[in-house]
């Protein structure tokens, strides 16, 4: 492991100990030199064959030119929204079911509750399949029009993506102080009002950042979307599947660029609102 | 904790919705999975139907699960899952090790940087691997300005393990990391003032006290890694497919939905398995206490 210490150097100072540190550093080039010659190529000026050319602008108007790419970006978005909106709803209403109730067969519930994130993605994916196919469903929704035809995927995505939200929210939970709540009912509030104006802004940073993982498991998502999704209803990811195996063209590298922003700042975001919360304890 | 009669109103109200999603668009969907896992494609006028089907026709959808082949691809699933694992932790632990010697306002930075490629799209990841790895890749290019290659990479199981390892990474750090954290730093300090050494502290003191973390981490890599099919897909040739490339396949060109679905579900029973000999460990070492 290591050799002598050097002067000065503490037994426990294992972050100073050089092996360490070049771990980390090869293992941080490793991780981020993929997705950095992706986003270099995505100011390429050639558009195809992996040379670097020369520097240019062009292939972000040109994505946005595209329209099957601009289709799939757009679709992304808005089921990653629509995801989010229901499945933080619904993931919070039953993170506070489970931290408020005893009830029957609480255990088998929860378990059942964990299962979509535990079980491999791809088994999700073709239960659904069969499901919306057997029921008739995935033919029914994609008769729709847009965004009616996109439901098939976000019924999908409601499902996998509540679960997380109900863990975050209800991680959050356990550290809420019952007697504020025995206060405002003594006070004179409503069960709904105590609801609304005590509890509700106490889980607000767990609904937050439930919120914010739902939004990025939802664009991420290419497994079960891969799945659920028609002919009409192509996604991002989905997208770029199909033209990694046609082979690529740089506008594929500038709308992953846009993305990769966006989960970004998704990202930063949810670290920075959760942060305060840490150091507040 | 109340009982749920106590206020039955709030209870169904807020249990109905959860409960009915996860019935009507998941537990229902599995239950037809299944289903359909011991059905055949129904005989139409003597000729096989495209998407009708005999349901309970037997396991003869199992039956054929049972031949070497197949047999062969979950093997090398659960190997180079195995594999891929190994790999993590052995990377992974020490990397978590040196963030949490970190000084303190550098820890948040280190942790952000390591886990914000899991954030990143999974697709473009792989993509990106995949132009960096290729002939004409950046690799290559590097390689040949000292006079190596081009090295053909991918299409190997290298290049397949060598995925699941870049994709799956954080999923090992993070769980270490917060046990690490946690970790009472004066054990170490005792174990090293009573004359052990730097290697017999790691053994017998550090390594055991983060186990929990070390088993966390391993599940969260080893279960994403065994329905995988796109790292095998896009790095991968023809002969490396894993058992998630099977199952698309019976959903996509082979078009056998019946067969597809016993595959998937072997696939969920495997997973489970996983996690009930976790948990059964984690009980056992909570009872030792």
């Amino acid at each position: 492991m290591s050799g002598q210490l050097k002067p000065g150097q503490g037994p426990l100072e294992y972050g100073r100990r050089r092996w360490l540190q070049s771990l980390f550093a090869v293992t941080l080039m490793v991780l981020y030199l993929p997705i950095a010659v992706l986003v270099a190529f995505s100011f390429n000026e050639q558009n195809r064959g992996g040379v670097w050319k020369g520097f240019t602008f062009e292939n972000y108007p040109k994505a946005w030119a595209n329209q099957s790419i601009y289709d799939a970006m757009v679709n992304s978005l808005t089921i990653a929204v629509i995801t989010t909106l229901f499945a933080t709803v619904i993931g919070t209403m039953v993170a506070v079911m489970m931290w408020r109730f005893r009830f029957p067969l609480k255990p088998a519930y929860e378990a059942a509750m964990g299962l979509p994130i535990v079980i491999p993605e791809i088994c999700m994916g073709v239960a659904l399949l069969l499901f919306f196919n057997g029921t008739g469903l995935m033919g029914f929704f994609s008769n729709l029009v847009w965004p009616f035809n996109l439901a098939t995927i976000i019924i999908a995505h409601i499902a996998f993506c509540f679960p997380f939200v109900a863990i975050v929210v209800r991680s959050r939970l356990v550290g809420f102080n019952k007697q504020l709540e025995e206060a405002s009912r003594d006070l004179g509030a409503n069960e709904w009002q105590t609801f609304w104006q005590v509890l509700v802004p106490y889980m607000k940073p767990g609904i937050i950042s439930g919120a914010l993982l739902a939004f990025t498991l939802s664009l991420d998502d290419f497994v079960i979307t891969f799945f659920t999704s028609g002919p009409e209803t192509v996604t991002f990811p989905v997208k770029i599947y199909s033209m990694v195996k046609t082979g690529v063209k740089y506008e594929v590298n500038a709308a992953s660029t846009i993305l990769i922003v966006i989960t970004i700042l998704a990202t930063v975001l949810a670290m920075k609102l959760q942060a305060p919360e840490k150091s507040g304890h | 904790m109340e009982d749920w009669k106590s206020n039955s109103r709030a209870f169904w109200t807020l249990a109905t919705p959860a409960t009915l999603w996860l019935l009507a668009f998941f537990l229902i969907p599995l239950a037809y999975l299944l289903a359909l896992s011991f059905s055949s494609k129904a005989l139409v006028n003597g000729e096989v139907s495209i998407n009708d089907y005999d349901y309970f026709t037997g396991v003869a959808n199992y039956i054929r699960a049972i031949n070497p082949d197949i047999i062969s691809i979950f093997l090398r699933t659960l190997w180079w899952s195995a594999l891929a694992t190994l790999a993590c932790l052995l990377i992974g632990y020490p990397i978590a090790f040196s963030i949490c010697f970190m000084p303190e306002r550098w820890r948040p930075l280190a942790l952000l940087l390591i886990v914000l490629p899991f954030w990143i799209n999974l697709l473009i990841r792989t993509y990106a691997l995949k132009t960096v790895m290729g002939a004409r890749g950046v690799v290559n290019s590097a390689l040949g300005l000292v006079g190596i290659g081009p090295v053909e990479m991918i299409g190997t199981t290298g290049a397949v393990i060598f995925g699941l390892v870049y994709v799956f990474l954080p999923f090992m750090i993070l769980p270490l990391y917060s046990t690490i954290e946690r970790l009472d730093k004066s054990y170490l300090e005792a174990s090293l003032d009573l004359g052990a050494s730097q290697f017999q502290t790691f053994w017998k003191v550090t390594l055991p006290l983060t186990m929990p973390g070390i088993i966390t981490g391993v599940i969260l890599v080893f279960i994403p890694c065994l329905g995988m099919f796109l790292i095998s897909d896009e790095l991968g040739g023809t002969t490396s497919w894993m058992i998630g490339n099977v199952i698309q396949a019976q959903f996509g060109a082979s078009n056998d939905w019946p067969f597809g679905s016993a595959l998937s579900f072997a696939l969920m029973l495997l997973t489970i398995i996983v996690l009930v000999m976790q948990w059964y460990y984690q009980n056992r070492s909570k009872g030792a206490h």
